[in-house]
């Protein structure tokens, strides 16, 4: 099922002068790669991107957990082998179909909606989504009530049940606060791409892609209409940020 | 125990709170119950049960000043002075439990206008000031003449204070024990029931210790409307469950809740033995038996069922509509994952949760104690000759 919410008007516009540009530019390549991509420090995030995510499925190896691994060690999540209150960012899930009996391996993190149940309910405003489509809490103003928990339908969120030791300067984190995925928003503000997306590519699976859903010449954005990509939950009509292929 | 004494006693359960608070928010909240899947346990119970509870003590008053029931008129300063106490003690375990209690100026001063729970930080602040100038006009006889508005004002008021809370769970989407309008009504309802049935123990005990006449005239007519509403609760809980019985979706919450399949027998016992039974079905055969007219004791034990009743019924709907698992993957059965996806989260109250919850009861019943004494909230004699001279002895 390819969705079809994403801003159309927009793309078309942006075909159409891209084509237009293409036209009268050398590399039209590189012409079209920086304007989805280059943001220099000192200028605002526009919606002019949206970022997002494709899983194949079919590709994602059941068992291996490089994407898992590379989050916790790039956002500085450690484990107190404590499972029911250790934070997690993303993790492994492995399905049956009831009916089909077809197995699936996927990860699962936030899913950065276009509409976040988790943004709604927070009652100060420390979960926003900014203009790129990323989803962030603002661990300033977050309060710990954890309504984004009760509200998120993809358990997304988690807890800082205790005492963060040694945190990255880029993903900052404190007890008494609830944190997700960012979407690795510190590289992407830099041109790069999430650590779960470079640790898939490094183990050869090439089960992630991320980049711009707005962009009709990224790469994303061409595998999706070729194959399409489903929601999770997509009854919720939230548009999800991050689409799966083979579920 | 004298008075003194019964203070301190509160204040034991006070301190105990505050010394749970500070052990759950300096070693974090993993040294608690609650975890990543149950992220609202015991606290939660208490706190919402009483803020729902605040709402309902504010009946007695309502009826006299929106309804002009005469007879009621004494007793409605006393409910206004329990429902701002059991709004205090709600809030105090709400507060204590975030992550971050030292940021509730956060809370008051930024505000997502989206979301239901900042509505709600609006709504208990206003009930405070409504509720407290209503007190101040009833009590205060050159403003008496406009207790009536202010009765009003508060009236409105509490009932959008429980509809928020109510919709705090209504609201939430994704989770087959929530998403249900039906959750405002029903609060409100539960509201009148537990409001009244703490109403009605605090007056009857504190005319016994005060040693002040209390006739059975007024004692049976809240007797005869705690009825009504506890039938209410009991309909609109039926109600609620008919129409999750109704959408296949929900068929699993079902079965989780009333049959405790699929490791809900906890949430089912409780649902049961506690909510039904002890909170609904027990106590309407105490107030309704014939014989019990005029037994105190007999009146007094179903209000305390009835709080029970309330708590099952919140631990039910908050720790039950979380410990059932949320449909991610419709269709799916989960074979492996480290987040417990599909799997029913089993909570245990620790010690700390539970101390905290009830030294918000505590801080409550001081606040009540402290303004009986130093306040004109208690009549000196509600006998059946000064509540209603017409009143002919059945």
């Amino acid at each position: 099922m390819i969705e079809k919410t994403i801003n159309f008007s927009r793309r078309i516009f942006v075909e159409k002068t891209a084509t237009a540009v293409a036209g009268l530019s050398i590399a039209p390549g590189v012409f079209l790669n920086q304007v989805a991509q280059a943001k220099p420090a000192d200028q605002a995030v526009t919606s002019d991107v949206r970022w997002g995510m494709l899983i194949d499925t079919n590709k994602c190896a059941t068992g291996c957990t490089a994407c898992v691994s590379a989050c916790n060690e790039e956002n500085g999540i450690q484990s107190h082998n404590r499972p029911a209150t250790d934070q997690v960012w993303i993790r492994k899930v492995k399905l049956r179909d009831k009916q089909t009996g077809h197995v699936t391996s996927l990860p699962m993190m936030c899913q950065h909606c276009e509409h976040p149940p988790c943004v709604d309910v927070c009652p100060t405003g420390a979960s926003m989504k900014r203009e790129d489509g990323i989803v962030l809490v603002d661990k300033h103003i977050c309060i710990g009530c954890r309504y984004c928990m009760m509200a998120c339908p993809y358990k997304a969120r988690s807890f800082a049940h205790e005492t963060v030791t040694d945190p990255k300067e880029y993903a900052p984190r404190g007890k008494g606060t609830v944190e997700a995925c960012t979407l690795c928003v510190h590289r992407v503000d830099e041109g790069g791409t999430p650590a779960c997306v470079e640790a898939c590519n490094a183990a050869e699976h090439g089960a992630m892609i991320f980049g711009d859903l707005k962009d009709p010449n990224s790469e994303i954005s061409k595998e999706l209409e070729k194959h399409g990509g489903k929601q999770i939950r997509a009854d919720l009509n939230l548009n999800t940020g991050v689409r799966y292929q083979g579920i | 125990m004298g008075y003194l004494g019964l203070l301190a006693f509160l204040g034991a359960f006070v301190l105990a709170a505050l010394g749970s608070t500070y052990y759950m928010e300096h070693n974090g909240h993993w040294v608690t119950g609650m975890n990543n899947q149950i992220v609202w346990g015991m606290p939660h119970v208490f706190a919402v049960f009483l803020i729902v509870a605040a709402s309902g003590a504010l009946n007695v008053a309502s009826i006299s000043s929106v309804f002009n029931q005469k007879i009621y008129k004494p007793l409605a300063p006393l409910s206004t002075l329990l429902a701002l106490s059991l709004l205090i003690g709600g809030l105090m375990i709400l507060v204590l439990d975030l992550g971050r209690p030292d940021r509730l100026i956060v809370a008051m001063t930024k505000y997502n206008f989206k979301s239901i729970f900042a509505w709600n930080m609006i709504l208990y602040n206003g009930f405070f000031v409504i509720v407290g100038v209503y007190a101040w006009f009833m009590l205060d006889h050159t403003m008496k003449k406009y207790s009536r508005y202010a009765g009003f004002a508060a009236f409105i008021w509490r009932l959008a204070l429980t509809t928020g809370t109510g919709s705090i769970f209504g609201f939430l989407v994704a989770r087959p024990g929530y998403d249900m309008a039906m959750m405002a009504p029903m609060f409100i309802i539960m509201s009148f029931s537990f409001g009244l049935a703490i109403y009605l123990l605090v007056l009857m005990a504190s005319y016994n210790w005060t040693q002040r006449p209390l006739g059975d005239v007024v004692v049976n007519r809240l007797r005869k409307l705690l009825g009504v509403f506890v039938a209410a609760v009991l309909y609109f809980v039926i109600v609620y469950h008919l129409t999750n019985l109704y959408a296949t979706e929900h068929h699993g919450f079902e079965a989780f809740m009333l049959l405790g399949d699929n490791g809900g027998s906890k949430y089912s016992s409780i649902f049961w033995v506690g909510q039904i039974l002890l909170g609904s079905l027990i106590p309407l055969a105490m107030i309704y038996a014939p014989g019990v007219a005029n037994c105190r004791k007999t009146l007094a034990t179903a209000c305390v069922l009835i709080i029970i009743g309330g708590l099952a019924q919140m631990y039910t709907i908050i720790i039950g509509g979380q410990a059932y698992p949320m449909e991610i993957f419709p269709g799916m059965e989960v074979l492996e994952t480290t987040f417990a996806d599909g799997a029913t989260t089993i909570y245990s109250a620790s010690l700390p949760e539970i101390l905290l919850g009830l030294g918000g009861i505590a801080m409550s019943l001081i606040v009540v104690a402290l303004g009986i004494k130093v306040l004109g909230f208690l009549p000196q004699s509600l006998d059946d000759a000064t509540v209603d001279p017409h009143h002919k002895a059945d």
